[in-house]
């Protein structure tokens, strides 16, 4: 995005002319109006976050200790306590067993996407004649997989007549219905988020532009060849970008609902393979209408994604560079 | 360093052509895997009911257009009305974060006030607050307001829209902002302009390219969600584009597997038409911003 900083029209006769004994005595002035403007702007998202996040965090607290279904009136609602929470932890088996899809999706699919997403930009780094074209077709995945059209044609794809099949047909391989095969489901689903690298794939183009070239001529020098220049000058010079990459993806991976509602028509099947957290939650919640139950498996998602998040920040001090010096 | 120039360039130039060719020939083999799912969605589409289970190839020996048009009605509400519907709730949220979002960022970007810091930093961390932990507490707010189902549908889609709950947007204004010179907020002042007047007539003209890249986000985003839609939508003329299609799931006769398809393709134009027209800027935007798609 190209930042204006050109004047309009309506500016041009307006340049600053300021002696600076005026200019703090207006400011001091306006000081006091703009802590009241500053909450004038504020006031839509202030609202937003009392009424659309802060309350119904509390709420739903509050409800993960109750047995509330939607359909009993509220002064029927029971509280009962750590119940949901010893139910999640000791006697519900599909928790444990979506807690595992979930991170068996996170931890295979997520570092392969970013793999993908480094391996390209590398290729695609470098200026040439028709290399935007390739960049915008590698990033149009990212835009169009998360619908629920696309994950219909993937599901399509790896099913009996589908083209995966007609592909390993070729090199004489009867394929099977792929996605109704509890071994196979989630892998297809996995290929389709590593399908869409090319969002991080932009986002690693934009950090690559930043390696100063100076520091692989120094390597070159020094008889570093191309694995060793990657090794030694890209990825540290590349680690906070790899690092952002990580913690975006991660979040978003362990969240993915849509491919998996669609695959498995919202049950999570076959026989609960693709039955991702937010899937159970899902289901929980709005199909069995248990929202107490339900608002104590989001709860704990919300730790596991917080307790994440932290290790991922507590282990980025190991291995991200910040080159400017600031060590977060 | 002596052999290194020695080597001489045509040597030099004949080895990176070759390296550029054998790239050339990687990039255009992950192009080609890339695009196949895509090409085969558009080629499966025209295939008649029979070609679909026995020519599983890219593309069909015999057009079949007709799946267009079975697909278009092939529910008691057609799909003109889901495309209406998730057109209407695109436009209505697009408006609602640029609006909002735009109000919040200049506070936080240019305004001095009390809490600033502790706001922000409350700012910064529902961005990664996952919004699956919401749904259930919001749906009941909704639902106790009588929002969801009520003569106006799509209330519970839409108003957290108008008050700055896409942390992410006022981020990124937030940062845009912080690169228009504060000379001209000063020159503003000077003259007598208000921070109302500051807004009006330098932050707000001067912060059209990120109200783009946010419309263009929010209409992206709303148009591909589904876990909200489906939540919060039950009448089915109240249905979007994604819940429509999730209808198609549900039928599992084979012979709308053509008009699903077909479907599939048309509720992927819009984003794709919005990827030919701002192609450019949304692979050039996305890399100063670090905007996620």
């Amino acid at each position: 995005m190209a930042l204006t900083t050109t004047s309009t029209p309506a500016l041009r006769d307006r340049r600053p002319r300021p002696g600076p004994a005026t200019r703090r005595g207006r400011a001091g002035a306006a000081r006091r109006g703009e802590g009241a403007a500053g909450y004038v702007f504020l006031s839509p998202w202030l609202l937003g976050l009392m009424g659309i996040t802060a309350l119904p965090m509390l709420l739903s607290l509050y409800l993960s200790f109750t047995n509330y279904d939607v359909l009993t009136p509220w002064s029927e609602v029971e509280w009962v306590g750590l119940a949901n929470y010893r139910r999640m932890f000791t006697t519900d088996p599909t928790f444990w067993h979506s807690v595992q899809v979930t991170l068996k999706f996170g931890l295979i699919a997520v570092p392969l996407k970013l793999a993908a997403a480094l391996g390209v930009a590398m290729l695609l780094h470098r200026a040439w004649r028709g290399v935007g074209l390739f960049r915008g077709l590698f990033y149009l995945p990212s835009l169009l997989g998360g619908s629920v059209a696309l994950a219909i044609v993937w599901v399509n794809m790896f099913n009996r007549a589908g083209a995966f099949n007609s592909l390993l047909s070729l090199f004489g391989i009867h394929g099977k219905a792929w996605v109704n095969d509890p071994d196979w489901a989630l892998p297809t689903l996995m290929l389709l988020a590593i399908w869409q690298f090319g969002a991080p794939m932009v986002i690693f183009l934009a950090g690559l532009k930043q390696v100063p070239v100076e520091l692989y001529e120094a390597a070159a020098v020094d008889g570093a060849g191309a694995w060793r220049r990657f090794r030694n000058v890209t990825l540290p010079m590349l680690s906070p970008v790899i690092f952002f990459n990580l913690v975006l993806e991660t979040i978003h991976g362990f969240q993915g609902f849509t491919s998996a509602f669609v695959l498995s028509n919202g049950s999570g099947g076959p026989i609960d393979s693709t039955l991702m957290y937010t899937l159970n939650l899902y289901i929980h919640g709005f199909t069995e209408f248990e929202m107490g139950y339900a608002s104590a498996l989001a709860w704990v998602f919300l730790l596991a994604i917080a307790l994440i998040t932290v290790v991922l920040f507590s282990t980025g001090r190991f291995w991200v560079h910040y080159t400017d010096g600031d060590d977060r | 360093m002596a052999t290194h120039v020695a080597r001489g360039p045509a040597n030099r130039r004949l080895n990176t052509g070759t390296r550029a060719a054998f790239r050339y020939a990687i990039l255009l083999l992950i192009l080609a895997l890339v695009l196949y799912p895509l090409v085969w969605m558009v080629g499966t589409s025209l295939k008649s009911q029979q070609e679909i289970v026995n020519n599983t190839g890219l593309w069909p020996a015999e057009f079949t257009p007709g799946n267009y048009a079975q697909g278009w009605v092939n529910f008691d509400v057609h799909f003109g009305r889901f495309f209406a519907n998730s057109l209407l709730l695109c436009a209505l949220i697009v408006i609602g974060n640029g609006l909002s979002c735009l109000l919040a960022a200049y506070a936080f970007a240019r305004l001095r006030f009390r809490l600033r810091g502790f706001w922000f930093a409350v700012m910064i961390g529902t961005l990664l607050l996952p919004g699956h932990v919401l749904i259930i507490p919001q749906y009941i707010l909704f639902k106790t307001l009588n929002w969801v189902g009520g003569p106006w549908p799509y209330l519970p889609l839409v108003v957290p829209h108008f008050l700055a709950t896409e942390a992410f947007f006022v981020f990124l204004m937030v940062q845009f902002m912080r690169g228009i010179p504060r000379d001209l907020d000063e020159a503003a002042k000077i003259d007598g302009a208000s921070p109302y007047g500051v807004f009006r007539h330098v932050i707000l003209p001067l912060s059209r390219p990120a109200l783009v890249t946010t419309a263009i986000f929010s209409f992206i985003w709303t148009w591909n969600d589904f876990f909200r839609q489906l939540v919060y939508l039950s009448d089915l003329k109240d249905y979007t584009v994604p819940v429509a299609m999730r209808l198609f799931i549900d039928s599992t006769s084979e012979s709308a597997v053509g008009p699903m398809f077909a479907m599939s393709v048309m509720s992927l134009l819009p984003v794709f038409l919005f990827f030919v027209a701002f192609q450019r800027m949304l692979v050039e935007g996305i890399n100063t911003s670090g905007l996620k798609g």
